[in-house]
């Protein structure tokens, strides 16, 4: 790969990367605080990854090998978007495997291999604050967090229960973080939630927003529960049509008019390694139609 | 057997190559030149260097033909650009006051030093279509000399000899202590370009959001003031539009120098005030200041402006959504706000899936109890 020579290395300039790599310090100094940064406008939209994109792009060297993914895919529209975006502005090397990766830029999930010391993961995160949907001021959730006042979750959390006998947060569902801050972990199916305490750093950006939070290594993230409804992760209850995985988030695939359906890996680049190793052992026949199905 | 979807890459390169055929249109007709947008659609060039905070009428023009017209598509190439560039300094503050005006009105006295200057308005046009433009590669000579001969008969609309410098309206009236003073203050204003967004904003920094916030955003929020929602009683004091000199200190050359000129709209409107607990009674400003000519953008701006200023005149909060500045501040950005409302095109089956899961999680332990009862 070869850089494209009409912008600075990674598109942002240098003082441009150096305020962003200050804000991540600190965000890795205080685990799941969020750490107002001065976002650019980027070339692409806000709400498409800019902020996942400004911290890869303050992360990335010229030795790095840089993997985006998109709901698990490395093959959907904007992670091949923005993967083009590094490859002609970094002239980086881009891999679609998990482990070739020192770099992986996500939105909506982790990967399913386990990442390792070394490995960087950038999350792309729209609403950064966890507490947003239950109070919209910014000057009202700064204080919250400042105060470690989370009572509002906590009802928030209770009146899901006594109304749905259930948390009804899937996704996006909220962390805390070293005992101290309330994270939202970016909408990733909670099914991820217990991957979050790992040995790769854990960057967070949110561009439009203007925010930067980080999870250092394994540093502890608890997913918000009570005793008596302790927090479950979920997913499908199938094992995925192509490699036979069962303990892997799976896409729901509609295959025929009849509501025929299958059930597949998220994560290409894990479905496709079992493929190839052979472990495998691949239902051929989709599945009947989901009995919840209308 | 379901194989996933590949190919997301040649989707992409073709689509953008369509783009591009549809841009061009049709190859029999002529194809847009810069100059031709920068010098006939000149107030959709402004709109875009206002809200793209970038003042280049070539690149705006050049934004506009790439974005096929559609204005916050250019506003966006605009910003995009804008990050790039290094910010090598700072100017001096512009002077208004030493505005060469090609338009300059106020609405609050009916004469006054400086005259009243209509310059090239829509104001008292009939709008009617004029089919004569239809009438495609006819220099409309005889048209321009109309109207040269139009504005040179016009008492109030001389476009030549407006004096050097156009005193302000408001200064008349702060003679007289009539309207509230504006403190000046020497300390550096903060830069939204620069620095995360910081609430409470202070005055300079809700000048720098509403001045490139979107004009449809503005222009409902001012108008909600009107209706009722922050009620401010505004005048146009004045409206001035024109050309003011940017000059720049070189550290190398140690004095400052002029580097350019810009075309700006200015409002200030004076709006009635009865005076709180702690302010008499006097008239209030509100103050819009935006590229190019603008003038429905600086008009809102300033209204938008005087509405969120209740807190330091004392007034009552009633609650408008013009009075809230964390409202009107996060939400004026036109880029901020199409990118993240466009982004919800982008794939969420993994999002959508959970919520699948919940879903008949939920419905399958609602149906259990009754089943349970009925045994």
């Amino acid at each position: 790969m070869t850089q494209d020579t009409r912008s600075n290395f990674a598109y942002l300039d240098e003082q441009t990367k150096r305020m962003i790599r200050r804000a991540l310090l600190k965000a890795m100094a205080i685990p799941g605080y969020q750490v107002p940064f001065a976002s650019r406008e980027m070339p692409m939209p806000y709400g498409w990854g800019t902020g996942g994109v400004q911290v890869s792009a303050a992360c990335l060297t010229p030795d790095d090998t840089l993997k985006v993914i998109d709901q698990g895919a490395d093959d959907t529209t904007n992670a091949v978007s923005i993967r083009k975006f590094f490859e002609t502005t970094a002239g980086v090397a881009t891999t679609e495997r998990t482990a070739a990766a020192s770099i992986i830029q996500t939105r909506h999930r982790i990967p399913e291999e386990p990442l390792k010391a070394g490995q960087i993961l950038v999350y792309q995160v729209p609403i950064p604050e966890p507490l947003r949907f239950l109070e919209p001021r910014e000057t009202e959730t700064r204080k919250m967090h400042a105060l470690q006042d989370y009572g509002l979750m906590h009802v928030k959390l209770y009146e899901d229960i006594a109304r749905h006998g259930n948390i009804a947060t899937s996704y996006a569902y909220p962390v805390k973080v070293q005992g101290r801050y309330v994270m939202d972990p970016s909408p990733i199916p909670k099914f991820d939630n217990p991957k979050l305490r790992m040995a790769a750093i854990q960057l967070f950006g949110a561009g439009r927003e203007q925010r930067i939070y980080a999870i250092p290594p394994f540093s502890d993230v608890v997913s918000l529960d009570f005793d008596d409804h302790p927090f479950e992760p979920s997913k499908a209850n199938h094992a995925c049509t192509l490699c036979g995985a069962e303990h892997t988030y799976l896409d729901e695939v509609i295959v025929d008019d009849a509501g025929g359906r299958m059930f597949v890996c998220s994560d290409t680049d894990y479905c496709a390694t079992r493929q190839a190793a052979g472990t495998a052992s691949p239902q051929t026949a989709p599945s009947q139609p989901h009995e919840a199905q209308p | 057997m379901y194989v996933a979807v590949k190919g997301g890459e040649r989707a992409i390169d073709n689509a953008h190559a369509w783009l591009a055929e549809e841009r061009r249109g049709p190859s029999d007709i002529a194809e847009l030149s810069i100059a031709q947008i920068r010098h006939q659609l000149a107030l959709a060039v402004n709109r875009v260097m206002a809200e793209g905070s970038l003042y280049d009428p070539d690149l705006a023009a050049l934004a506009i033909k790439q974005a096929r017209g559609d204005l916050i598509e250019a506003i966006f190439l605009i910003r995009a650009y804008r990050t790039t560039l290094p910010r090598i300094g700072h100017s001096h503050p512009i002077d208004t006051g030493a505005m060469a005006c090609d338009r300059r009105i106020s609405a609050t006295f009916k004469d006054l030093p400086g005259g009243q200057v209509l310059g090239p308005t829509f104001d008292y046009t009939h709008r009617l279509l004029d089919f004569k433009l239809m009438a495609e590669g006819q220099a409309p000579a005889d048209a321009d000399a109309d109207a040269d001969a139009a504005a040179a008969s016009t008492q109030t609309a001389s476009p030549t000899p407006a004096p050097a410098t156009m005193p302000r309206v408001s200064a008349f009236l702060n003679r007289d202590g009539l309207i509230q003073d504006e403190a000046p203050s020497a300390a550096t204003p903060p830069d939204m370009t620069r620095q995360p967004m910081e609430y409470p904003a202070d005055r300079p920094l809700r000048l720098q959001a509403l001045t490139r916030g979107d004009e449809g955003f503005v222009l409902g929020m001012a108008y909600s003031t009107q209706r009722g929602y922050g009620r401010n009683h505004p005048f146009v004091g004045e409206l001035r539009i024109g050309t003011v000199v940017v000059e720049m200190d070189i550290p190398e050359l140690g004095f400052c120098v002029e580097i350019g000129e810009i075309t700006l709209t200015e409002c200030e409107t004076v709006n009635q005030f009865t005076g709180s607990k702690t302010e008499p009674a006097q008239f209030t400003r509100g103050y819009g200041l935006v590229f190019g000519q603008t003038e429905r953008k600086a008009i809102s701006m300033a209204l938008v402006d005087r509405a969120l200023r209740w807190e330091e005149l004392g007034e009552d909060n009633m609650g408008a959504p013009a009075q809230d500045a964390e409202f009107v501040l996060s939400h004026a950005d036109n880029i901020q706000a199409t990118g993240f409302l466009e982004h919800i095109k982008l794939p969420h089956y993994v999002d959508f899936q959970s919520e699948l899961e919940l879903v008949r999680k939920l419905r399958a332990e609602a149906s259990t109890p009754f089943s349970e009862a009925a045994e």
